[in-house]
């Protein structure tokens, strides 16, 4: 083994695809990914979710060598990808209700287990809103049971296919359409977002992973890993969302980056309730610079502003950074 | 092969000949005994291939048999009461998709005040949720239209209730004829899936579908259960031919050629109206009973023909509409429409309140004479009511009202006349 290279195009902090070994080529590199969210779609300009969508349903049907059934909870994805008849999907695809999609994974999973297909794997796929607030009872069921599903969470911290309204999963002082930017509290008045990767987590499920849309090669990787497990597993991709967050869409992984960077968003795995591995903080940021670009946080900036709540989401990013290990040793 | 067993223990073995491959419990009485049993079959490995799962909700109990049936499974749940009410989105959901689930529904009452006892309320509250209710008068019935439910929903891929009386029926130990593995093997065929999650053949279930198509949807629905009322009469009678006896079919008339008056009713209740028809035919009255084993669809046709000769019709609910009356009552008037009967509601049996033959002769005799009040609620204990009322108009405090009735009625175990 060479000394180790770290792949980044200058500038960018994307990973260059060219610079790697072939078998190391992303599949969406490939001539042969099997484009299972097909183009056409109604998602917006710069939507994180569709972008996240797309790496992760390819990168499993490769991984499971095109044998794949995904379930899908009502919201965004559901509803970009399939007004009827011109479904986006090109693997065998079914949308129940919002608050299902874990148990009718479960259940896609058994009805193939009775019958002998052991090869063909299942997911299921969902907002935030759909995941840690609706959805969180049949996802904890499923979780519990070890049930052979993995779940994955295209998480844009609101709820954007109503219109902008909060989850738990909004994070602090953020501006939503029910938390709105009036009064001495301005914004989300309560909670820290509900911290779904660490209640997995809790359930000691084989497996559990956060990542974000900044970084698709490692999107990827972590779902090959996934479906080389059986049993449950879990999936949390941050995905900005222009629409929700007042961002501009070529901004959508600038900001997951910054996500990651700010130590607000930890990348990390975890097998059987342990973190296994952390990302790194490359260059760590200012949460500023994460949240100036964001109108949903406009009300933070300015005079007079809030400069407590900037200090309190300062507070939270410092506080990840420490309880992850998000810090290069270089760095640290 | 005839067994002496609990109607619950009857239920499971059916379910279990039927050979479902996924089955998914979530406890509430009195539907436990068929899961437990039904649990026990598949951990023995007696019911196999079959994936038993414990799900955390009745919610999740539906939602799992839809992703086992659109995945080509044969489904099978069975709930009541609260239970059902938690999974109406799903209940709908699976019939909107067309879903072939067939799920037991142990009838009990919905709270407040909670009450574990049998009545309607809780089928009733799902009677226009797209799935087919097939009501069972004992608990021979409740096997037999167990094999019957899953051959109907799938040749119309649409997914059957099959209801029976919670206690009365669930809990009842009687003699049932056990049907042989042979011979359910030759009358239900494996499932053949209309439309199924396979990677060879992808397709999108459950897409979005906008005005321009969603009515269309709908009427297929309505389209099905159309079918259904041709299917039902022809697969009981399949079933009769080969199992040698009858069970399920539309609606059952006992008694009914010269009956002036003719009550209408749905479950177990049927055999105490029987009797109470008996009694009441010694005495000289031309009184008759007709039992309705499908709700959904609502047999317009057949009931027309078995009341129209008649003066009279009563029909008794284990349900009702708050603030209209019958819900069963309704759908008669409509297969009535343009006949000129005398109708009477009789609701009865609420919560497990229980109906007595002495308290069914009373009530169709003065039915009989014309004299009794269009909606009536047989053995309301109009003392407690009164007070009730009474309290409530002298105090704005009044307190809790069934912590107040209770107290009023003090301590009786039942309300058995």
């Amino acid at each position: 083994m060479t000394a180790e290279i770290k792949f980044y195009q200058t500038g960018t902090f994307t990973v260059g695809n060219r610079l790697l070994a072939p078998e190391l080529h992303s599949v969406q590199a490939s001539i042969e990914r099997s484009n299972s969210l097909n183009s056409g779609h109604r998602a917006c300009q710069g939507c994180g979710e569709a972008l996240g969508a797309r790496y992760a349903v390819d990168a499993a049907m490769r991984a499971t060598s095109n044998r794949l059934i995904a379930c899908n909870a009502t919201g965004c994805l559901e509803v970009f990808s399939t007004p009827y008849p011109e479904t986006s999907w090109q693997l065998p695809w079914i949308h129940s209700l919002f608050g299902n999609a874990a148990a009718v994974g479960t259940g896609i999973a058994a009805a193939l287990k009775v019958k002998g297909k052991t090869d063909v794997r299942v997911i299921a796929q969902g907002g935030d809103g759909g995941t840690t607030d609706i959805g969180f009872g049949c996802l904890s069921g499923m979780f519990e049971r070890n049930d052979d599903v993995l779940y994955i969470c295209y998480d844009n911290e609101a709820y954007m296919n109503t219109g902008v309204q909060r989850s738990s999963a909004t994070p602090p002082a953020a501006r939503t359409a029910t938390t709105m930017a009036v009064g001495p509290r301005p914004g989300a008045s309560f909670g820290q977002g509900k911290n779904l990767p660490l209640i997995a987590m809790a359930h000691r499920i084989p497996y559990v992973a956060t990542a974000t849309v900044a970084d698709l090669h490692d999107l990827e990787a972590k779902v090959d890993t996934a479906m080389r497990v059986r049993g449950a597993r879990y999936l949390h991709v941050l995905v900005p969302c222009p629409l929700g967050w007042g961002s501009a869409s070529h901004d959508t992984i600038r900001l997951a980056r910054l996500a990651r960077e700010t130590g607000l968003f930890p990348v990390f795995e975890a097998e059987h309730g342990e973190v296994t591995a952390v990302t790194h903080i490359r260059r760590r940021v200012s949460v500023l610079e994460y949240l100036r670009p964001q109108r949903r946080f406009a009300h933070l900036f300015g005079t007079p502003g809030h400069p407590e709540m900037l200090a309190r989401i300062q507070e939270e990013a410092d506080r990840n950074i420490r309880r992850f290990g998000l810090l290069d040793a270089s760095e640290a | 092969m005839l067994r002496q067993i609990e109607g619950s223990r009857a239920v499971a073995q059916a379910v279990a000949l039927c050979r479902p491959e996924v089955i998914c419990a979530y406890p509430i009485s009195p539907q436990t005994h068929i899961v437990e049993a039904l649990g026990e079959a598949v951990k023995s490995g007696a019911l196999s291939p079959c994936e038993f799962i414990n799900v955390e909700s009745e919610f999740s109990a539906m939602s799992v048999a839809i992703g086992a049936s659109a995945a080509g499974a044969r489904a099978y749940t069975a709930t009541a009461s609260q239970g059902l009410l938690f999974m109406a989105e799903a209940v709908y959901n699976a019939s909107g998709l067309g879903l072939p689930i067939v799920m037991t529904v142990a009838n009990r009452a919905i709270g407040a005040p909670i009450n574990i006892w049998n009545d309607h309320s809780d089928s009733m509250s799902q009677r226009d949720c797209g799935w087919l209710q097939l009501f069972a008068e004992n608990n021979q019935e409740a096997l037999d239209l167990h094999i019957q439910a899953f051959k109907l929903g799938e040749e119309l891929s649409m997914p059957v209730m099959v209801c029976m009386d919670g206690f009365i029926l669930t809990h009842a130990t009687e003699r049932v004829d056990m049907p042989a593995q042979p011979e359910v093997d030759a009358f239900l065929p494996p499932y053949e899936p209309r439309q199924v999650l396979d990677p060879s053949e992808p397709v999108s279930i459950g897409a979005m579908v906008g005005p321009e198509a969603f009515m269309e949807v709908r009427y297929l629905a309505h389209a099905k259960q159309t079918m259904a009322l041709e299917r039902i009469p022809q697969i009981a009678e399949e079933f009769a031919r080969r199992f040698g006896r009858s069970s399920g079919g539309l609606v059952r008339a006992y008694r009914c050629e010269d009956a002036e008056t003719i009550v209408v009713a749905l479950g177990s209740v049927l055999g105490t109206l029987k009797d109470a028809a008996d009694e009441l035919r010694d005495g000289g009255v031309r009184v008759g009973v007709l039992g309705i084993q499908s709700f959904r669809p609502f047999p317009l046709a057949a009931v027309r023909a078995a009341l129209h000769g008649a003066k009279r019709v009563v029909v008794l609910e284990k349900s009702f509409s708050v603030g209209l009356g019958g819900i069963v009552s309704t759908d008669v008037r409509v297969a009535l429409s343009g006949l000129t009967l005398h109708g009477y509601t009789v609701i009865a049996g609420l919560g497990g309140r229980a109906i007595t033959k002495a308290s069914l002769v009373r009530t169709l005799t003065e039915a009989i004479a014309d004299r009794l009040a269009p909606l009536t609620f047989m053995d309301l204990d109009w003392r407690i009511v009164e007070r009730q009322l009474q309290r409530e108009a002298a105090t704005r405090r009044s307190g809790p009202v069934a912590e107040n009735l209770l107290r009023d009625v003090g301590p009786v175990a039942s309300k058995v006349r």
